[in-house]
């Protein structure tokens, strides 16, 4: 079925002379909008990094406070979610519609269980007033460090999140788009550059994990 | 339009193929948000104009005088961010590069056209809010928006300004990511790489700096907004944070929006001298690869702002070998434009007059930057009206240039009229003239030792100042007259052939104006670039005859 109804569908833009140069533009397209995701992240990254060199005792004692348990299952949701994504794309590259239906779907639960976990994780900071305002509190000496650093980890982990929410709006698209079978071998370049877009997603909580939860904990 | 048409049935082009509000403001055609780029930013050019005025008016008297120093602070924070953000670097590109790139390459549009009309949704909203944040009190930060006064003691609308900047920095990325893509994926059959316009190449350049550089800015301007309305620490010392971080990550991006603001004319500039001088430019490869150095180079080069602000010796030392080395690429350009000069036939109609006036004002202001970006004259003439001239020689005798000069030889393409010749000539005459008179006394201002963003001044500089507003207002005039006698072309204007001046380049195959498509059917491109041995022999045999009837 899908394969008679995805010509229609995939009708060329007018600026194009061919479906090819389409995808290609598309493809190129995506890769550009991750490289500038990359420099938007790069800069959280490097303010983190340069705080971190220059308080490193008390950035090491302050992720003591994050929930690792917690954020290694949500690395392994994570990573379970990419492989189901690859899955839908391998779906629809071959035509096999319920396939990518039920991957997306999948995927788009993962996702769901990690910002549920991540929400959690902030409902227990702001439990033990870790939220910088008003409110904060840590034990001296590293009271002010501390506030700085639960900044960081909210902006970052928050935009991370931001970008994950943006993440299943896609992904809820693409699944209304495949049940009325628009994908098929010879059409699947959004399942594609969305699967790109989810695991750059992804690779940002590779990094963000070991950042925020893991390094300095031998440092006392 | 229609009035001094004399044909019975007038040809059907982008301008007039529909009218009405809506196939405006939701068209997707690239010339036609090009025509909505140009009203945006000409608006924002006269309002950043205005407060430009505000600020000479006060400076023609060493003491109190016009406004109150809080007023004047926020004077030239509202000039800089207005004529950085909201016209520098969104002119070229937003105007000439929508124009002209699918043109210049034959395509029928941008990759992605409803992306390009959000670019310039986006760029008004951005508007829009800093419009707000003039109305409602303003901002007094200065351009730069430096930590801890932004963020913990400013009292003005650093938050909105900020948003407006952040904003505005997402059309800009969007527009460098359609371009890019534009230009790698939909060139004519035969268009190589090194078959490209010049402009082209720069435009490349110059997305390229939108991609990588802007998103930095957006992260630190949203860092910055979250210190000052949360209320939590990131660049504040009180936290351990580091006000020099906030300078690093703001000049990563803001030194290449320097050349953001100057590739894109030097762009113009490539295609005015090999057509003006009818001679096949002068090192083509090395002019097109200068553009992706400066990119490259300028990336490198910010900590040469940073050199009084405690960075480490040796980092201004790396800073300020690498600020000469993106000199050369820079050099290489007025080298090759000057070499195409020699031995040719050239005419001094207006667009030349600009790319002349921008050669020689270029010139300045790069070799000031080498005094600038020397770590010990540097330490003399930090912050001071020398800095101010500097970068008014890049960015006005530069910049602008290169945009007047672009506008004025492309208007026959964008609206199907002749402009005034000799009017024009006499604005380009008048811009060259005012603008020496305005900066050139700010040099010696400088070395003198009158630093920037002061109110007050000693009665000894009171001469030097009165000279530069004098110039100022003549520049103001010189200003004024192309965007009179420019909207009077629209209507009274002889109608312009296909290819007036003659020139090479796709853009000038097609009618003027250009149907909605751009071309009948897609070119195939087989000379050389700027061939203009080729293109007389066309003329000459007529081969060109039928396109060439006026519109």
């Amino acid at each position: 079925m899908a394969q008679t109804i995805a010509p229609h569908f995939s009708q060329v833009a007018h600026q194009f002379d061919s479906a090819e140069q389409q995808r290609d533009a598309a493809t190129l397209g995506m890769w550009i909008f991750l490289a500038t995701e990359v420099m938007f992240f790069g800069g959280l990254f490097t303010t983190y990094s340069v705080y971190r060199a220059l308080h490193p005792l008390a950035f090491a004692e302050v992720s003591r406070h994050l929930n690792i348990t917690l954020g290694t299952i949500n690395t392994a949701v994570l990573i379970a979610s990419s492989f189901t994504m690859v899955l839908a794309v391998y779906g629809a590259q071959h035509s096999r519609r319920k396939m990518l239906v039920l991957c997306l779907v999948l995927t788009m639960l993962l996702g769901s269980v990690f910002l549920g976990i991540k929400f959690y994780e902030y409902y227990q900071k702001f439990v033990e007033h870790f939220v910088p305002g008003s409110a904060f509190q840590f034990p001296a000496p590293y009271t002010r460090e501390a506030e700085m650093f639960f900044s960081l980890y909210f902006l970052m982990t928050g935009l991370h999140a931001l970008h994950m929410i943006v993440g299943l709006g896609l992904l809820a698209t693409l699944t209304i788009l495949a049940w009325r079978g628009r994908f098929s071998s010879s059409y699947y370049n959004p399942v594609e550059l969305s699967g790109l877009y989810w695991h750059f997603v992804d690779l940002i909580w590779i990094f963000l994990y070991p950042l925020l939860y893991l390094i300095g904990h031998h440092l006392r | 339009m229609e009035a001094v048409e004399s044909s019975a049935a007038p040809r059907v082009h982008y301008l007039n193929i529909n009218y009405g509000w809506k196939s405006w403001l939701l068209t997707t055609d690239h010339k036609r948000i090009a025509l909505l780029y140009l009203v945006s930013i000409t608006l924002f050019f006269f309002l950043g104009g205005l407060f430009a005025v505000l600020i000479r008016i006060k400076l023609l008297t060493p003491g109190t005088a016009l406004v109150m120093p809080e007023t004047y602070n926020k004077l030239f924070t509202m000039h800089g961010i207005i004529m950085v953000f909201f016209f520098l670097i969104p002119s070229i590109p937003g105007v000439l590069g929508n124009f002209l790139i699918p043109l210049m390459i034959g395509a029928r549009d941008v990759a992605f056209p409803r992306l390009n009309l959000a670019s310039w949704y986006l760029f008004n909203l951005a508007g829009l809010i800093m419009l707000y944040t003039v109305v409602n009190g303003g901002v007094d930060t200065g351009w730069t928006f430096y930590p801890p006064y932004s963020s913990a003691f400013a009292n003005t609308n650093v938050a909105a300004a900020v948003l407006a900047i952040f904003i505005a920095g997402f059309s800009s990325i969007l527009t460098g990511l359609n371009f890019v893509v534009t230009i790698h994926t939909m060139r004519a059959p035969g268009l190589t790489w090194f078959r490209l316009p010049l402009f082209i190449w720069s435009m490349y350049a110059t997305s390229i700096i939108f991609i990588l550089g802007t998103p930095v800015l957006a992260i630190t301007l949203l860092l910055v907004g979250a210190e000052r309305l949360l209320h939590i620490g990131v660049f504040d010392p009180a936290y351990g944070g580091d006000p020099i971080l906030f300078q690093h990550l703001f000049w990563f991006y803001s030194h290449p929006a320097v050349y953001i603001m100057v590739l894109p004319s030097m762009g113009v500039i490539s295609e005015l001298v090999p057509t003006f001088a009818r001679k096949q430019i002068y090192g083509y490869k090395f002019v097109a690869f200068s553009s992706v150095a400066i990119a490259v180079l300028g990336f490198l080069v910010w900590g040469h702002h940073l050199f009084v602000s405690g960075q480490s010796v040796y980092a201004g030392m790396v800073f300020s070998f690498l600020s000469y080395a993106v000199a050369i690429p820079s050099a290489v350009k007025v080298f090759n434009w000057t070499a195409t000069l020699h031995k040719s036939s050239l005419s001094f109609d207006a667009p030349m007059l600009y790319a002349f006036g921008f050669i020689g004002l270029f010139t300045i202001g790069g070799l000031t930057g080498l005094f600038v970006a020397a770590l010990g004259v540097n330490v003399h003439v930090h912050d001071t009206y020398f800095v101010i001239a500097h970068f008014h020689y890049i960015m006005v005798g530069g910049a602008v240039m290169g945009y007047l000069g672009g506008i004025h030889y492309w208007w026959p393409k964008i609206s199907g009229r002749r402009y005034p010749e000799g009017w024009a000539r006499l604005a380009a005459l008048i811009v060259f003239v005012g603008f020496n008179l305005t900066f050139f006394p700010q040099f010696l201002l400088g070395y003198m030792g009158m630093p920037r963003r002061y109110y007050a001044y000693p009665p000894e500089f009171q001469t030097l100042n009165v000279m530069s507003t004098a110039g100022a207002s003549i520049l103001g005039v010189g200003y004024v007259l192309p965007l009179i006698y420019l909207i009077w072309s629209m209507r009274y204007g002889p109608a312009a052939e296909a290819n007036p001046w003659p020139s090479t380049g796709l853009e000038w195959q097609t009618t003027s104006p250009p149907p909605t498509n751009n071309f009948e059917k897609t070119p195939v491109v087989t000379n050389e670039p700027y061939d203009f041995p080729e293109l007389a022999r066309q003329r000459a045999s007529g081969a060109l005859k039928e396109s060439e009837q006026p519109a």
